[in-house]
């Protein structure tokens, strides 16, 4: 007999084994290594989870209650991935394009970016998973109860509560720690994928081997075994035709409309081409899986004894037969289907619930304020991760409260029921463009009633929710509304009785109302976007316009949400898309579309649209929107669009030059100013030198006193003069490329130090600097000399010219791409926007301050980093003036990496 | 003498010279370092003669000329001008904002002196 520490033993090693190989998944994928990790059989195994404990220990169940019937549960999927590849490809499509995170999300991207469908769809998603996951908790508890009491050795048996207990915790920490990692707009979780990848192997290879065991173990070969069958009760049953056909039809709608199954299939695919494998090989998975479910059964009932669970059949057998080894892989089997279900589900709805419940009520607690003063990343993760933790504890509240009873197992199809009240808003979603927001919330809310009423109340038995009147007598005595024989539909199957009613008055209600009912623009817009996916992905969709100005609002709030350094990418990216050097793109509409979307793989599609119509304004309805809603024809419609994206591409191409001109002509002007400009800083001083030269020779009675300073006075303008002669020398020899670098390695934090305090020798106010000293131990091996001088120049600019009434100078350091970025950000008022473009070039003195620089400073520098193969840009949207210094990897080592 | 001149110019080191030399010569030097409120110093002050520099901080020198004109009392005022930029089209700007004389720095000291004199009629 198996020990029960044994098992023990070999679960914990197992859920070992599974952590190291999320963790080995994410670090390759996080470093750009493991294309494996993205092949279409690690897809097709991702979608496994739909075997669930449900299938793994239940489809015997099934077979042993019912028959042949097992099957629909894997007919209807694989029907879907057959027949209707086509529509899983647009539902990816669609999902890619728009970055949707969940299903949630994309039923209400679609409705017009409702978030009011989006809180509808997650509560639905949550009461229908709730009860599965707590099947899942059953089964693991259920399974592990079976060896403890079969084994002599333990001394009572443990309590069912706390493995559950221990159980949920261990999947919500796994969930947490593998499922929340990151934002990342993609949504991607290598890891977590990984892991179902594996446990789906697992489950399948335990299943084939109790199967193998069966067959050839037990039986003693096919022939034998379809004797048995023959005489087992299972041979006697007879389907009927509607049960048949309405529980494929249910497998089918689920297949598609299960929060996890929309993760695994739509969220987390890397390729749409993947679907092409998975369309024969997940039909192929399924076949293996439900390959041996008849014989174990037929020998289940005939071998065990009477009154024997036939839903732990495939664990009972092997335990019989004291096949230890067998019956602890079919436990590892079952749990791993068990806990690949209830991870991936908590994913799903945890994303349903942190961005369609809890960031909009966050943002609405913080009237829309925290959009660029908070930390709306923190908030996301954080609401992520209680989500999980609230999704897994509320499936263990409810196998608690439920006692793990029978009435559970047929939560599997009620499940299922609840949630293919998707389907139609979903299907309409992608396939008519009439379809809108009004009928989609009216048809779910039928369906979702009918459902409650006819099937998930009287799944808890009559008289446990609604009295045994209301089931013979129909509610309040009205006979047409007993809900198992709505309208008088009498004698029917419960089940495939309230499918029916269900999906038939959703459906009716969903097309209804949306005929009689008017979308709004963005419904339309989205519309399109959507059935027409195809000839869309990479068009324009229009919405948004917006002016330079905002772009620096809008770097901000991106960088509270998706971290500072993927935003500068991703604003710097679109800058370059649009032929502009810095960080601030032109915000046309389609940097703002792909903004939006980057955005809602954080927090949502309807919070992102929120969040950047706060900051462009109520931009949402334009010209085209107005004249979409005015004219019924949908050609007209995108005719219009196509008209007013090219005169708004027209509009922006004259802004372009517009700007291109302004530069030349600010850039002639410096030019001719330049002669005009030497001219004075050389004649200031060398006034001086003259008046005080003829003083001193003109004048006889001059103080000893009087002498000496003027005296001074002379010695300082010629050193003023020779500097500034420097400088321009300087320049010119950069600027003609003659230079000779004098290399040279030296540690960072040193360089600084140098800096600083040959910046500091100056009686100003004194100038507060911050530095992480720590993080400057890095070698450096370039023209340290040149590269102190541009440090100085940066630090006493912030000593010039931040205006706080502390002035702060923070220097930090950043490593991307192997670059490593050294911002300098003082806390002054910045430089004005429209002074970013000019304040590299030469005589160029941000305002009237009158400095003692002749404006050549940063002009020098621009051209020390060109030449050491670095550069310096000035960084916008920070809390006051910032210059960044990036060097490029070969400049800069990790101090240990140095040489000695 | 007691002739009032006020001196408009940013640079301390000018500023000390030009005062040494005016002084010397009996003229009363008062002066005055940023373009912003120069009108008001030469409302304030009612000086005989102002030496006015271009590049002040605040406004530029031609503007401060330009309001010097406008104000009723002070059309007669001479007025002249430095600069650091010695270029024709500054001679041109000067003259057209009503500058009385206009001279180029570096200047000599002998120079300044016998400009300013013939400018009050000495």
């Amino acid at each position: 007999m198996a020990t029960l520490n044994v098992l023990v033993l070999v679960c914990l090693l197992y859920v070992a084994f599974l952590f190291a190989v999320a963790f080995g998944a994410d670090r390759a994928a996080r470093r750009g290594r493991g294309t494996w990790l993205r092949s279409p059989i690690i897809y097709t195994l991702s979608l496994s989870i739909y075997c669930t404990a449900w299938t793994f220990y239940g489809a015997v169940g099934f077979a042993a209650r019912s028959g042949l019937e097992y099957v629909t549960i894997y007919l209807g999927p694989t029907l879907v991935m057959v027949g209707w590849w086509w529509t899983l490809r647009k539902m990816v499509r669609v999902g890619r394009s728009q970055r949707i995170t969940s299903i949630a999300d994309l039923i209400s991207s679609r409705y017009g970016k409702s978030n009011t469908l989006a809180v509808f769809v997650t509560l639905l998603a949550v009461i229908g998973t709730t009860p599965y996951i707590a099947l899942q908790l059953q089964s693991v508890t259920l399974s592990f109860a079976t060896f403890a009491a079969s084994d002599p050795t333990a001394a009572e048996l443990p309590d069912q509560q706390s493995t559950a207990l221990w159980v949920a915790f261990g999947l919500a920490l796994f969930t947490i720690l593998f499922g929340t990692r990151n934002l990342d707009a993609n949504e991607r979780h290598h890891g977590v994928v990984m892991a179902i990848a594996l446990e789906a192997v697992v489950k399948l290879f335990a299943l084939l081997a109790v199967g193998v065991f069966v067959v050839w173990g037990l039986a003693g070969g096919v022939s034998e075994t379809l004797a048995r069958i023959d005489a087992s009760p299972i041979a006697d049953w007879n389907m009927t035709g509607s049960r048949w056909i309405g529980l494929t039809m249910l497998s089918a709608a689920a297949f598609m409309c299960l929060p996890r199954m929309f993760q695994v299939m739509v969220v987390e695919n890397e390729n749409e081409d993947h679907l092409r494998t998975a369309a024969w090989a997940f039909p192929g998975y399924l076949m293996l899986m439900s390959l041996f479910v008849i014989p174990i059964a037929a020998l289940g009932l005939q071998t065990l004894p009477e009154g024997a669970n036939p839903d732990l059949f495939v664990l009972t057998l092997p335990l019989q037969e004291g096949r230890d080894g067998l019956a602890i892989l079919s436990f590892i089997g079952g749990f791993s289907s068990a806990t690949s279900m209830v991870i991936v589900a908590a994913i799903a709805l945890s994303t349903m619930v942190s961005n369609h419940v809890v960031m909009p009520v966050w943002l609405w607690v913080t009237g829309g304020t925290a959009v660029v003063s908070g930390d709306v990343r923190n908030v996301a993760l954080l609401a992520r991760r209680m989500s999980i933790a609230g999704i897994v504890l509320l499936g263990y509240l409810y196998f608690r409260m439920s006692g793990g009873g029978t009435a559970l197992a047929a939560i599997g199809l009620v499940s299922f029921a609840g949630l293919a009240q998707f389907l139609p808003a979903l299907m309409g979603g992608l396939f008519w463009r009439a379809a809108n927001r009004t009928g989609a919330l009216a048809g779910l809310g039928v369906g979702f009633l009918v459902w409650l009423y006819c099937l998930f109340l009287p799944s808890f038995g009559p008289s446990a929710i609604l009295p045994q009147d209301v089931f013979d007598n129909g509610l309040m005595g009205l006979n047409w509304l007993r809900p198992q024989a709505l309208f008088g539909a009498q004698g029917m199957d419960p089940l495939v009785h309230a499918v029916m009613w269900s999906m038939l008055l959703n459906t009716a209600v969903f097309v209804f109302v949306s005929l009689v009912t008017f979308p709004q623009p963005v419904e339309r817009l989205q519309g399109a976007q959507f059935v027409n996916v195809f000839e869309h992905s990479s068009g324009a969709a229009t919405g948004w316009s917006g002016h330079l100005a905002r772009s620096e609002d809008l770097m901000i709030m991106s960088q509270r949400i998706i971290g500072a350094r993927q935003a500068q990418a991703l604003f710097s990216g679109a800058a370059q898309r649009q032929g502009l050097a810095g960080y601030l793109p032109e915000p046309t509409p389609d940097f703002l579309q792909e903004l939006e979307r980057e955005l809602s793989g954080s927090v949502g599609a309807a919070t992102a649209h929120a969040m950047i119509s706060q900051i462009v304004g109520g931009a949402t309805v334009s010209v085209e929107d107005l004249m979409a809603v005015a004219d019924e024809t949908a050609q007209i419609m995108e005719y219009s669009s196509k008209l007013e994206a090219k005169t708004q591409e027209q509009e922006r191409t004259a802004r372009q030059l517009r700007a291109a001109n302004e530069k030349l002509t600010q850039i002639s002007v410096q030019k001719d100013a330049f002669l005009s400009q030497i001219s004075h800083e050389l004649r200031t001083p060398m006034t001086s030198i003259r008046a005080f030269s003829e003083i001193l020779r003109d004048t006889g009675e001059l103080r000893p006193a009087e002498q000496a300073k003027y005296v001074t006075i002379i010695h300082d303008e010629t050193i003023r003069l020779t500097r500034l002669l420097d400088d321009l020398l300087d320049l010119s020899v950069l600027e003609n490329g003659q230079v000779v670098l004098n290399v040279q390695t030296g540690r960072l934090g040193d360089l600084l130090d140098r800096a600083v305090s040959a910046a500091g020798g100056d009686d100003r106010a004194a100038l507060q600097i911050l530095r992480d000293r720590d993080d400057e131990d890095v070698m450096l091996t370039t023209d340290l000399d040149r590269l102190v001088q541009v440090f100085i120049n940066v630090i006493s600019n912030a000593r010039k010219y931040c205006d706080a009434a502390q002035p702060v100078l923070t220097i930090s350091l950043k490593r991307e791409e192997g670059s490593l970025m050294i911002d300098f950000i003082d806390n002054g008022s910045g430089i004005p926007t429209n002074q970013h473009s000019v304040i590299f070039e030469k005589f160029s003195r941000i305002g009237e301050i009158k400095a003692d620089g002749a404006g050549l400073g940063l002009a020098i520098c621009r051209e020390i980093m060109a030449r050491i193969g670095g550069e310096i840009t000035y960084l916008p949207g920070q809390s006051g003036a910032a210059f960044r210094v990036i060097l490029p990897e070969a400049i800069a080592s990790e101090a240990h990496a140095a040489p000695a | 003498m007691d002739k009032k001149v006020l001196l408009i110019e940013d640079e301390p080191n000018i500023i000390e010279a030009v005062s040494f030399i005016l002084s010397r010569d009996g003229w009363n030097v008062k002066t005055h370092s940023n373009g912003h409120d120069a009108l008001d110093a030469v409302r304030n002050r009612q000086p005989d003669l102002i030496i006015l520099d271009v590049m002040l901080p605040g406004k530029s020198g031609f503007d401060i000329l330009q309001e010097i004109r406008a104000d009723s009392e002070l059309t007669q005022t001479p007025v002249l001008m430095l600069t650091a930029r010695g270029q024709e089209k500054d001679r041109d700007m000067a003259e057209k904002a009503g500058a009385s004389r206009y001279m180029t720095k570096p200047f000599s000291n002998a120079e300044v002196l016998e400009v300013v004199r013939s400018m009050v009629g000495l």
